[in-house]
């Protein structure tokens, strides 16, 4: 089986070095009445997405409202749902419509099956070349960050960490929680970034930490915000903001060697039941509308009409570590595996 | 012994008589498509389980999948450390459980009801919510239990009591959640077992601990034996807990093992091949008992026998009863208590005050567009499968009780056979024969509905098979010369007569499928999603306020249909049942 999906990966991989720079973005597609009608005549959408439960469930009533219809939610880690998607479709049960994940090697692998329908909504016709996907089979309608943090109540701000090395004090054992990337398609994205650049050593020696390992990058914060450990070896940056919103006593650290970026890429399915309803569905994820309410929930945006909060450390005083899609494809599998060998679970 | 005598009569009379002979039984035929359905229900799965264990993805015959079982760290440590953990979980339900049982039974310890009744709720609770309100009460830091401690030791910031996330906090958790079926097995056979062999004993000069040693320990062994195997057996194929406690803890058991395995791409064959052992180890398990138990004769035979006289413990009822109530907080009463305090909080740690009061939890859990969905398909499961559940053992233990057909004790085996198999090897045997041509089941609930019948049977038979034992053939002999066939006399002259018994095997099969996580996990879709996979999405993104909420409804329509189910089965009965 392992060789099965790699050897279409591998060959996936090969088709997007191969892909011509100017097989560019597709005609935007713009979003008519007609669509509408046509897609609440449909009533309903299912969503698969890794977002955070909290701001998923935002997204999904906003859009209710908005149109009238149901979403069905199907809320899970990204790797969940890849392989929630992969059971359903060697099952012949068509149920997704639209799929979001933190993981976008995802996207490279289920375009090689031809799950995916191309399709750019207007709205996200102005995003940066980084927030489409070739030939537009995927647009990033959010990103987030993979970073570092503490519980202030349990940790003064000059004893806090600064650095992943600084992860590895001897201080911090026991008192760290970390996510999965066998669940967490962000911490998927870590991994790799991480891996290549501070070496699997970094990894060997966090593991001697005594972490709780826990699944989803949304846990850490929530774990550390209870007090049951006082630092986050990892964490999605959207939960961590959000949580601070509520009044969670969390301080977000950027790590001084880099932070991992996670694109959020949502897609649109070939077979969607529902296929009206997904693309309005689409639509509205790459709306202002929609981008306000993430952002307003911790999520980063490309969306360059809306300001981040004064609050957010900004972007450009953090160094940033983005990873290719296709060697996110390649890599996933054997990341995973070498993390449970290291972790023990 | 009359009863097995007449049963033997009217067989006799079947076989010599030929007018009945020449007539053919119409009813025979749904009873013995009932046979053939059981035969389906076990067959297929653990067919298809078998092939998969010895062939490889193309299908060639392979022993790869068990060289593989070879590395340590893919079965041996997660195999040791489970066998390890249920030997823990089996021995510390049968420590808590006997002394309660004889003292709810057999003593004048006060409140004997209402501890009985304590013991019942434990029935109603979920493990994996169990495990969700440990994680809140003994995690190391945010604990509360470790909370006060620190309170009140005025110990250190990091300083604790318990950690739940070791071997021995999930020994602990499971042991509270498996001691209640040992206490149900001993203090039923303490109720029933005749006072008269211990008076003879101490009549004959026996004293108090002779008597107990020689009379009555041996009477309430077959029980201790069976409640210590039922609680191994449960401890060794659980899967909520250990994904709850074990993975934050750096540590695999099997069932995780497995489950981990169906992270994509899935490896079906290496895990049916890891699932064998773990019916290998049930089997030897459940023939073991019957070697151990099966040379001597354990049934109590006698006619009714006074009341068994209650052990006077004088001054030391009151110590008893504490210990009884300590032992029932703890593990009762204090969890559900943890539950309800994190439904109402937003950050499960805080201090409960007007302040951090929040009702925020419930929107959340409701707005989730699918948690009615999967109310709604948690009920239509749990209750199909106990009706179906209930009126398919009805029938199969008619069918081996009365020797209704050929081939009638192989039915029983069938019935019995899916107690060998752990949910979480069901569920990937189902997983397996659902998904392809020509039963593509899986997306539906009906696959769900299979998964519970197949796991319920055995219990549910065994019950309606003692209560046919108790009921005498003659009334339905009765029935029959007065010209009925077999199935209508089991519908208008059994049925009613066991009504209580069918009550209760309904209720037992409806809680098992609202306990059922580790064959649910691989059987569910996004459509056909169940509360128990739902708190288990809900716990891997850390929303511990919201399990709370969703735990407490779920445990209350539990308790509302479980009493509904037996209201409706006494209505018009005379005399309630027993």
């Amino acid at each position: 089986m392992p060789i099965r999906r790699r050897t279409v990966l591998t060959a996936a991989a090969g088709l997007a070095i191969a892909r011509p720079v100017w097989a560019a973005r597709p005609e935007p597609a713009v979003l008519t009445p007609d669509v509408i009608d046509a897609a609440k005549k449909e009533g309903k959408i299912a969503w698969y997405t890794a977002d955070d439960l909290v701001l998923a469930t935002r997204v999904s009533k906003a859009f209710e409202a908005k149109y009238g219809m149901t979403v069905q939610l199907e809320r899970s880690g990204a790797e969940r749902i890849y392989q929630r998607i992969a059971q359903e479709y060697s099952s012949n049960i068509s149920a997704v419509d639209v799929a979001t994940t933190s993981d976008l090697g995802h996207t490279v692998s289920w375009n090689a099956s031809g799950w995916l329908e191309s399709f750019l909504p207007s709205e996200a016709a102005n995003w940066t070349d980084k927030a489409i996907g070739p030939d537009g089979i995927y647009i990033v309608d959010k990103f987030t960050l993979v970073i570092s943090g503490y519980n202030s109540r349990l940790v003064k701000a000059e004893d806090a960490p600064k650095s992943w090395h600084d992860l590895l004090d001897p201080k911090w054992k026991g008192k760290l929680a970390k996510a999965h990337p066998g669940y967490s398609g962000a911490i998927t994205n870590e991994t790799y970034a991480l891996s290549h650049l501070l070496g699997w050593e970094f990894y060997e020696n966090l593991a001697k930490q005594g972490v709780l390992q826990v699944q989803s990058a949304t846990d850490p914060p929530m774990r550390v915000a209870q007090g049951e450990r006082a630092v986050m070896a990892d964490a999605a940056e959207v939960t961590v903001l959000r949580l601070i919103g509520e009044g969670a006593p969390l301080v977000p650290v950027y790590p001084t060697e880099g932070v991992p970026v996670v694109g959020v890429g949502s897609v649109l399915m070939k077979k969607s039941p529902r296929p009206n309803a997904a693309r309005l569905f689409m639509h509205y994820l790459a709306s202002s509308e929609c981008q306000k309410v993430n952002m307003e929930n911790g999520s980063r945006s490309f969306d360059t009409t809306l300001a981040e909060p004064a609050s957010w450390t900004p972007l450009s005083s953090i160094k940033l570590l983005f990873n290719d899609p296709a060697d996110l494809a390649r890599e996933a599998e054997e990341i995973k595996k070498r993390y449970s060998k290291i972790f023990g679970v | 012994m009359s009863i097995s005598e007449s049963a033997d009569t009217s067989l006799s009379l079947t076989e010599t008589n030929p007018v009945r002979l020449g007539r053919f039984d119409l009813s025979l035929i749904p009873l013995g498509f009932a046979g053939l359905f059981l035969a389906f229900l076990v067959l297929l799965p653990l067919g298809w389980l078998l092939a998969f264990s010895v062939t490889d993805e193309t299908g060639a015959l392979s022993w790869a999948n068990f060289a593989e079982l070879g590395d340590p760290s893919l079965f041996l440590q997660p195999f040791i450390t489970t066998l390890g953990i249920a030997l823990g979980v089996a021995t510390l339900a049968c420590v808590v459980a006997v002394p309660l049982a004889w003292l709810v039974a057999r003593t004048d310890v006060p409140g004997r009801r209402t501890l009985r009744g304590l013991v019942m709720i434990s029935f109603i609770t979920p493990p994996f919510i169990g495990a969700v309100a440990w994680v809140l009460l003994a995690a190391p830091n945010s604990g509360l239990l470790n909370q006060y401690y620190r309170w009140i030791a005025g110990a250190g910031p990091f300083d604790h009591l318990f950690n739940i996330f070791t071997a021995e906090g999930i020994i602990f958790v499971m042991g509270s959640y498996a001691f209640p079926y040992v206490f149900v097995l001993t203090a039923n056979t303490l109720d029933r077992m005749p006072y008269d062999l211990e008076e003879a004993s101490a009549i004959l000069g026996g004293g108090r601990w002779h008597t107990f040693r020689r009379v009555t320990l041996p009477m309430v062994l077959p029980a201790l034996l069976a409640g210590f195997l039922i609680a191994f057996l449960q401890a060794m194929t659980q899967f909520g807990t250990p994904a709850i406690l074990a993975l934050p803890a750096g540590f695999h058991v099997l069932t995780t093992k497995i489950w981990s395995l169906f992270q994509f791409p899935p490896k079906s064959h290496l895990a049916a091949a890891c699932a064998m052992p773990l019916l290998l180890v049930t089997i030897l398990l459940l023939r073991g008992e019957k070697f151990l138990l099966g040379r001597r004769g354990y049934t109590m035979i006698g006619g009714k026998t006074g009341a068994p006289q209650l052990t006077r413990l004088g001054l030391w009822r009151w110590p008893a009863l504490l210990a009884a109530l300590f032992v029932l907080f703890a593990t009762v009463l204090l969890p559900n208590m943890v539950l309800i305090r994190a439904s109402m909080l937003r950050t499960v740690s805080d201090p409960w005050n007007l302040s951090t009061i929040t009702w925020s939890n419930v929107p959340l859990v409701f707005t989730l567009s699918h948690t009615v969905d999967t109310l709604r398909n948690t009920l239509i499961t749990g209750v199909t499968s106990a009706t179906l559940g209930a009126a398919f053992s009805v029938l199969i233990a008619y069918l081996t009780a009365r020797r209704a057909v050929p081939g009638h004790r192989f039915l029983g085996f069938l019935a019995t056979a899916p107690a060998a198999v752990p949910g979480i090897v069901l569920g990937v045997a189902l997983f397996i024969a659902y998904t392809r041509p020509p039963f593509q089941l899986y997306g539906t609930l009906w696959i769900l509905l299979l998964a519970f019948l197949t796991i319920e049977m055995p219990p549910a038979y065994q019950q309606m098979q003692a209560a046919f034992r108790g009921l005498n053939p003659e009334l339905e002999d009765a029935s029959r010369i007065l010209g009925a066939g077999r199935l209508k006399s089991l519908i208008s002259v059994v049925a009613p007569l066991l009504k209580s018994s069918v009550a209760a095997t309904w209720c037992f099969i409806f809680i098992g499928a609202i306990r059922e996580l580790s064959a649910t996990i691989l059987l569910t879709t996004s459509d056909t999603k169940l509360v128990s996979v739902l708190i288990y999405d809900l716990n891997e993104g850390g929303q511990l306020g919201g399990i709370a909420v969703l735990g407490l409804v779920l445990m209350a329509v539990t308790a509302v249909v479980v009493i509904a189910a037996n209201r409706l089965a006494n209505v018009g009965t005379m005399a309630p049942g027993r």
